[in-house]
């Protein structure tokens, strides 16, 4: 069992507590219903599945039940980073495989 | 009386306490503290198991957890048979019943060992090639044959009575192993004031030290050294000490998996007592001290019983007292099988001869085997062991040919090397190296906060071991936040030392020849297996061992890898580590599901969810139904009455009066805040802005696709204060969903989300009379139809407790849904109860509900939706705000597909034959007689007997079904095709005057 520090609770808590939420950094359009059928398949159905580091969407649903990023590393398992919902993609990644 | 092969004066176990035990029902005397196989070789026996493949006689290899050979079955009651229990690790209790595996009839005589003469046909790769023609016979012949052949062990009859526990443990140093090393490693830890647990997979500490003769540590024997130390260390609040605990997992971020056995070596568990207990243990630091494990010399017939390694002989004679023979031979490639001889031959037994693989070795312990007398063969080999049943000789050759000679023996100990034990440390992703020097993998890079020490890490001799593990204690506490110990470092007055050996098949084993020298003891792979797949093309060890097997039964290979691995890379001529180790998985040894699963079993499997008339509902002998977790009353049975004509009296008497129902479980999230109705607005189809306070409106939630997700009534409490009722399945998820989007997409709208499903006990109270059932009860709020009008909430009072009281309805009748706090829910209910009673109301459950808003059309999200179902294919359109510029599935709803003729519609079905109920889940067709496979255009989604309508009612997913309407469809069943017609949804007052009725 991984543990995940949560950038709200600032502690690494028991994986059991967490819950994925998916790709990170995928924006809904503002006008959204303005959309291309190209641009919404990109935003809704097109996801990244990379071998490396992924940026991800979690929840700390059993704990203070905030949205978060964070970055692991689908070859190690391991979680590089984690960082606050809205903040953007960290420029530099500390320790990562690739 | 002592049994035959007790030595008087020899052991560490008190002879006078003796316990009785029977194996394949025969009665034998051991003593405390034995385990079952000392217990056994102490009466002489060493035959104990049949092999899995061959059935050939086995005995005991080893002392310990590596056992290949000695599983049995031990056996308490009908319920309590576990087998593939290894003698070495059972611990003797009085009245342990065991009894031997894969024998038929009985141990001596065996049917299946026919499978050893016919062993070519079985030989590597066999279940591969030979059963795989025709297809058909594997499922039907091959597979059901050799899975009832190949069985160990028999299952209980009935269900697991013991109970396992778990604990959750953290600490900043983990020792795993109580050797020496372990030992060492945990009181320079404790030392220091930091949380440890040290952990032992023996009943007693010690490890090696429990054979280990020559070991004098502090002034005392290595053993008592090792007694005295755990002493002390139980003694210490900060330190955990776990004996019978086999670290089995090691897991990322240093996550061990241990598993306590606590109560199978005891006679009478009682019930108090788990029989054993999960540890999953977050450690800062962790210690490997996991020793090392001697492998077994690969010669022709190294499976009769009685050929053991050397260091299990001793462990038998030096702790347990028992001598495994009388005239022993020993056979080795290194010095550790000398110090076996010389034990063995200062206790009284005979060593028939030494046989040494090596041409000249030299050191103190052969100086001593020779002093004592024991005739030594260098450079020569045991090409083979004689006898069936038990080892009867050894036929012993110069290593490189030429003429032999044939010894008797009663036991053949040998000693190829040890191997260490690098299960841990390669299973938390660490990478062995290979020393081309010693011939062994040891750990090289580290992928935790580990560390090993001692044979484990490659570490030869007791005072390198216990150096190295103080040091490692004490800078893993020091690393840990531990202060600096005071204490100081055990002191070595003396101990065993040795390395090297050999890996491989020895002489008489090698290229060319075919004689059953075993690798494997436990799967039946002998060297000639792993040199065919290597013929056969398998060129990588992962191949070999899924090819042979070698390696992959319950042992694991903790005594096979390294000669299997060394046998393929001589044949392949490449050195060892090109050809690589295969990669150590969890469970170092088997683990019971009973200790993974816990107490979540039975009732205690999943959360129980009641509402707060549960008990009331009971008491009226309510049937339940699961609805997720929760328990909801399914239907109210009068006495004689069957659910059909209890669910028919409730349908008719709702509509006819009344109903009170138990809504509580849907669930119910207050959105509070500002922003609150523009944030509706954004997560439902409809239009909220402009709905008035007090009033009501039933919302359709979308995923970003355009389907349904969930619906709901909501009520607008105040003009910042929405009262949202979600499906009782989607609460959780339509929470989740809400809170997404409020935190990552509108976190800049001012609103507050809470969970309130548990805070609010919802009773809906429906049909004609409800308002005169309620009325008594309000206080403080208008209930006529002006004051209260259908789709509107009031705030008040009900029997004196605040109340949200909405006039909805889920039937078609006129109706209330009262929400009370839920501690006052079964008070409000029987006092609505009481006022429906002089009405002729009654209690309805979920079937009667499901039927009453059938008959409305009115939807159930997940039911009659799936996932592929927008508002318009539900005939909903209507809920959805034309004028909105965005809210969630907008843009979903406007995509090619969903905006595509021929979708599927909800529409009504009506049976052309009344009485037929059509079944949930039936497919239909337009064309009954068209060939099979036919075109599926839709399916039935809810079906019931309507007692209201006097006929049956369905709804249903058809293609186009809105433009099909007094179509005849057809719904092939296997019983035959049943006709319906496609109607509209609604079956009853279709013009919705009962609302207000
Ligand atoms: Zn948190």
């Amino acid at each position: 069992m991984l543990l995940i520090r949560c950038p709200y609770c600032e502690e690494e808590r028991p994986e059991l507590e967490f819950r994925n939420a998916g790709e990170a950094h995928v924006v809904r359009s503002a006008n959204i219903a303005g959309e291309s059928d190209d641009d919404f398949e990109k935003f809704f159905f097109i996801r990244a599945n990379p071998k490396g580091v992924i940026y991800e969407r979690w929840r700390h649903i059993h704990g203070c039940a905030r949205f978060f990023n964070a970055v692991r590393d689908t070859v190690t398992d391991k979680f590089i980073m984690t960082y606050k919902a809205g903040e953007p993609k960290p420029a530099k990644l500390p320790g990562a495989s690739k | 009386m002592n049994a035959a092969f007790r030595i008087s004066g020899a052991g560490r176990l008190s002879q006078a306490r003796t316990a009785s035990f029977s194996f394949d029902g025969k009665s034998y005397t051991g003593i405390q503290g034995d385990t079952l196989a000392s217990a056994l070789l102490a009466n002489g026996v060493h035959l104990v198991g049949r092999s899995f493949k061959y059935h050939r006689p086995r005995g005991f290899l080893s002392a310990g957890a590596e056992e290949p050979n000695a599983l049995v079955q031990i056996v308490r009651d009908n319920a309590r048979k576990t087998p593939n229990v290894r003698a070495t690790v059972q611990e003797l209790y009085d009245g342990l019943s065991a009894n031997s595996q894969n024998r038929w009839p009985s141990l001596a005589f065996d049917v299946g060992a026919v499978n050893d003469l016919a062993s070519p046909m079985f030989s590597a790769g066999f279940y591969y090639k030979t059963f795989m023609w025709p297809k058909w016979a594997w499922k039907d012949i091959y597979e059901p044959k050799i899975r009832a052949a190949a069985g160990l062990g028999v299952s209980p009859e009935k269900p697991d009575p013991d109970h396992y526990a778990s604990r959750y443990a953290h600490c900043e140093v983990l020792v795993l192993g109580g050797g020496a090393a372990g030992i060492a490693a945990a009181l320079a830890a404790a030392e220091t004031g930091v949380r440890v647990i040290l952990a032992d997979e023996q009943a007693e500490f010690g490890g090696s030290l429990r054979f280990e003769s020559g070991a004098r540590i502090d002034g005392q024997d290595g053993y008592a050294w090792a007694q005295g130390a755990i002493a002390k260390l139980m003694a210490m609040d900060n330190v955990r000490v776990l004996s019978r605990t086999t670290a089995f997992g090691y897991y990322a971020q240093n996550f061990v998996g241990l598993v306590e056995r606590v109560s199978d070596h005891l006679k009478n568990p009682g019930r108090e007592l788990a029989r054993e207990r999960l540890w999953q243990v977050r450690a800062n630091r962790v210690v490997i001290a996991t020793g090392a494990i001697e492998r077994h010399m690969v010669f022709a017939n190294n499976d009769r019983p009685g050929v053991m390694l050397a260091s299990a002989a001793r462990t038998y004679l030096n702790h347990y007292g028992v001598a495994v023979g009388r005239n022993v031979g020993v056979y080795t490639a290194n010095d550790s099988a000398y110090a076996a001889a010389i034990d063995l031959k200062k206790a009284g037994v005979n060593v028939a001869a030494i046989v040494d693989l090596r041409d000249n070795p030299s050191g103190a312990v052969i100086d001593e085997a020779r002093a004592l007398g024991i005739e030594i063969n260098f450079g020569r080999a045991v090409v083979s062991a004689g006898g069936k049943l038990r080892v009867s000789s050894m036929t012993v050759q110069p290593k490189n040919g030429g003429g032999g000679r044939t010894i008797p023996v009663d036991a053949i100990l040998m000693s190829a090397g040890w191997t260490p034990s690098v299960h841990l440390f390669s299973q938390s992703r660490g990478k062995v190296a290979f020393n081309d020097e010693t011939k062994r993998f040891v750990p090289g890079t580290y992928a935790q906060d580990c560390v090993s020490v001692g044979a484990c890490n490659g570490t030869d001799g007791l005072d390198a071991t216990i150096d190295e593990a103080y040091a490692a204690g004490a800078k893993a506490a020091k690393e840990a936040g531990g202060k600096a110990g005071r204490a100081a470092k055990p002191k070595v007055d003396a101990g065993e030392s040795w390395s090297r050996g050999m890996l491989g098949a020895a002489p008489g084993a090698g290229p060319g020849t075919t004689v059953k020298a075993f690798v494997d003891f436990q799967n039946d792979v002998t060297a000639k297996d792993i040199r065919q797949a290597v013929h056969e093309g398998m060129h990588s060890i992962e191949h070999v061992k899924r090819f042979t097997t070698n390696g992959m039964a319950t042992d694991q290979g903790k005594t096979s890898n390294m000669h299997g691995l060394a046998i393929a890379a001589e044949e392949l001529g490449k050195p060892i580590p090109q050809v690589g180790l295969t990669t150590f998985r969890a469970p170092y040894t088997p683990v019971t599901f009973g200790s993974i699963v816990g107490h979540a079993r039975g009732a205690l499997f999943d959360p129980t969810r009641r509402t707060a008339t549960h008990g009331w509902a009971a008491r009226q002998g309510a049937v339940f139904e699961d609805v997720g977790n929760w328990k909801r009353a399914w239907y109210f049975p009068k006495a004689g009455e069957d659910m059909h004509a209890a669910v028919n009296r409730e349908c008719v008497t709702v509509r006819k009066v009344g109903g009170l129902f138990d809504a509580s479980t849907l669930g119910k999230i207050e959105v509070v805040g500002p922003d609150a109705a523009k944030f509706m607005e954004l997560l439902y189809t409809n239009p909220w802005e402009k709905l008035e306070t007090g009033r009501c409106r039933y919302g359709i939630m979308l995923r970003e696709d355009g389907f349904i997700y969930d619906d709901g009534v909501v009520g607008r409490l105040a003009p910042d204060r929405f009262h949202v009722t979600t499906t009782t399945g989607g609460a959780p998820r339509v929470m989740n969903h809400m809170e997404d989007y409020l935190q990552t997409e509108f976190p800049h709208l001012n609103v507050w989300l809470t969970s309130i499903t548990e805070q609010w006990a919802v009773i809906a109270v429906q049909g004609p009379k409800s308002r005169d059932i309620i009325a008594p009860l309000v206080e403080g709020i208008d209930m006529s139809d002006e004051g209260m009008p259908h789709m509107s909430v009031r705030e008040g009072r009900i029997c004196g407790v605040p109340t949200r009281l909405f006039r909805m309805s889920f039937t078609g009748e006129r109706g209330f849904e009262v929400n009370v706090p839920a501690d006052y829910g079964e008070a409000v209910w029987e006092a609505l109860w009481a006022e429906g009673q002089k009405h002729g109301a009654t209690a309805y459950g979920t079937e009667t509900m499901h039927v009453l808003r059938a008959e409305k059309g009115y939807i159930i999200v997940g039911q009659d939706t799936d996932g592929t179902v927008t508002p318009n294919d539900a005939g909903l359109d209507w809920a959805v705000g034309k004028k909105k510029t965005d809210f969630v599935g907008i843009r979903g709803l406007t995509r090619p597909d969903l905006v595509a003729k021929g979708r599927k519609q909800l529409v009504g079905l009506k049976t052309k034959d009344p009485k037929v109920v059509l079944e949930e889940g039936a497919q239909i067709v337009a064309d009954p007689k068209q060939p099979i496979p036919m075109k599926m255009i839709g399916h039935v989604t809810s079906s019931y007997w309507s007692e209201n309508c006097g006929r049956s009612i369905a709804l249903a997913l058809v293609a186009g079904g809105r433009d099909r309407m007094g179509q005849t469809l057809y719904v092939p069943m296997p019983n035959g095709t049943i006709e319906v017609e496609v109607t509209g949804m609604v079956f009853v007052d279709e013009k919705g005057e009962r609302l207000n009725g």
